[in-house]
């Protein structure tokens, strides 16, 4: 009988506290259930919108705002700069988020979160409701850190490419157009930045490209920080017996200018180099929306989350996610990172609105492969656990580790983790 | 309201919380699991090139993560990942893999 009364109380009021007290029934949602928005579908949003719907048995409504058609992955995008793979095999539909898992998909991007009335509004000009808001933005870039590149055309003209898509075709291109015995240089920020292996990954990829069809070329890293970030070994190996008298390291060049007329890049204490092709990629932060919301608390670039739910420490009912937030000890900024985050809140975002505890324990891993070749393949691994103490992710002791050399099977399993983790993601 | 429903959230968790001490709470073991599905498939229904877990036998699960835990059997990757689950996870998440439909 109490519970009755409860039930109907909750119904009249609250369609989530009507949830709430049903937990464990099948008949939660409908079109009167609780409403998630995830706004961004690369790895951390696309993997949170489906695993919301599958984990609430599809009682809960997401919808997922993405401006790009289809989901084009960074990770193995290096190999379509180098030439072995294509655009095509780096695109994924979003059209088995929706046929298989019901998520309501919007082509537009949000302009603005109104966290009173828990609305997004869109570029479209509509508003979307939502109980809960899932936010993985990914990074956007800090160009007023190179101003040359906020002339017009400058960014037309020197690539980041550090977003895979349009840019990656047309770097290249670039490579492609650039004549034997030219200079490709490629500028990396200090760390954090979006996946720490990924600049000495394309070094790799360019310098093979340039052994096969441009022999007298250079690749000419040039790195702000002190010493290659991720993988630094197995990396040097590479360059030193792989691409001998093709690929020159630069630690401590911290770029501060470019000037794309003449393809030059200035630095903070280095002298400044000039090159055929030139590659920078400038200093990161989280997406647009969520620093604008005023999320990125962390140096007003990253934003702070409580590690067991994703839920902002700056806004209630607003997670974020992926490579946007203020990341734990040794925790990389990457698509596998980004899908675990993603699992992780998305079972969280389900407790929360069924009116369950969120899982205590969060356990996840990252495993990160780079091909220093078309077909050898290096990686990092690490196990994180939640420690209740520190309220942060930590690496388990004794855990992960690096290629012992690149070879030829990892260079298979990394394929097959692409075809793993994009499934995982959208299909 | 919100006390309403404060009040039977805390049954929930009540409730809950008494199972934590004989078992791993299901959904936990679900989120562990999935940490490994980036690889090895959502539910661990595998795409080709990596080994599908969905229904695999139990025991031969655990066996093969506590070999690689101990570096008992070869491995490029495994036995890296392995030494970051106590023997207790390992137990939980074959588990839940072994329940799985292939």
């Amino acid at each position: 009988m109490k519970r009755r009364q409860f039930i109907q109380t909750a119904s009249a009021t609250s369609a989530l506290g009507a949830v709430g007290l049903m937990s464990g029934c099948a008949s939660i949602g409908g079109a009167n259930g609780p409403k998630v928005v995830v706004v961004g579908g690369g790895y951390g949003g696309a993997t949170a919108a489906k695993y919301v719907r599958m984990w609430s048995d599809y009682g809960i409504q997401v919808t997922l705002i993405e401006p790009n058609a289809s989901f084009i992955s960074c990770p193995i995008s290096n190999l379509v700069i180098g030439g072995s793979k294509t655009m095509a095999d780096i695109t994924t539909s979003y059209d088995n988020l929706v046929k298989r898992h019901g998520v309501n998909l919007i082509k537009d991007y949000v302009t603005q979160i109104d966290p009173d009335k828990r609305v997004v509004k869109l570029a479209g000009g509509s508003e979307v409701p939502y109980d809960r808001l899932i936010l993985s933005p990914g990074v956007d870039f800090m160009f007023d850190a190179l101003p040359g590149l906020q002339k017009s055309g400058a960014q037309d003209k020197v690539l980041h490419a550090w977003k895979a898509g349009a840019q990656t075709v047309a770097l290249r291109k670039q490579l492609e157009a650039m004549p034997d015995g030219g200079v490709y240089a490629l500028s990396i920020p200090l760390a954090p930045y979006r996946c720490p292996p990924g600049p000495y990954e394309r070094a790799c990829q360019v310098a093979e490209y340039f052994s096969k069809a441009k022999p007298k070329s250079k690749v000419l890293i040039l790195d702000a920080n002190d010493d290659v970030t991720s993988k630094g070994p197995l990396f040097k190996k590479a360059w030193a017996e792989r691409y001998k008298g093709i690929v020159e390291y630069r630690g401590k060049h911290n770029a501060t200018d470019v000037d794309a007329t003449t393809n030059t890049l200035k630095f903070e204490f280095n002298d400044d180099v000039k090159a055929n092709v030139l590659n920078v990629i400038p200093p990161m932060r989280a997406g647009d929306i969520a620093v604008k919301s005023g999320l990125a608390t962390a140096n007003k670039r990253w934003c702070e989350v409580d590690f067991l739910t994703f839920e902002s420490k700056a806004a209630k009912n607003i997670h974020v996610l992926g490579d946007s937030i203020q990341i734990a000890p040794a925790m990389p900024k990457s698509g596998h990172m980004a899908n675990q985050h993603g699992k992780t809140c998305a079972a969280a975002v389900v407790a929360l609105l069924t009116g369950k505890e969120p899982n205590k324990l969060p356990i996840y891993n990252n495993t990160c492969y780079s091909f220093v070749s078309s077909e050898d393949v290096v990686h990092v691994a690490s196990v994180h656990a939640y420690n209740a103490d520190k309220k942060t992710m930590l690496t388990v002791p004794g855990s992960g580790g690096v290629s012992s050399a690149a070879n030829e099977l990892e260079g298979r399993y990394a394929l097959a983790w692409a075809r793993n983790i994009w499934a995982d993601t959208l299909a | 309201m919100k006390k309403l429903n404060l009040i039977l959230a805390s049954l929930v968790f009540a409730s809950t919380g008494a199972m934590a001490q004989t078992a791993p709470d299901p959904m936990q073991v679900r989120s562990w699991a999935a940490s490994c599905s980036n690889c090895h498939g959502t539910n661990g229904r595998a795409e080709a090139g990596n080994e599908a877990l969905a229904g695999a036998n139990k025991d031969d699960m655990v066996k093969k993560m506590l070999d690689f835990k101990a570096g008992r059997k070869p491995a490029t990757i495994m036995h890296q990942l392995a030494k970051g689950y106590s023997d207790d996870q390992i137990v939980a998440i074959a588990g839940y893999f072994a329940a799985q439909k292939k």
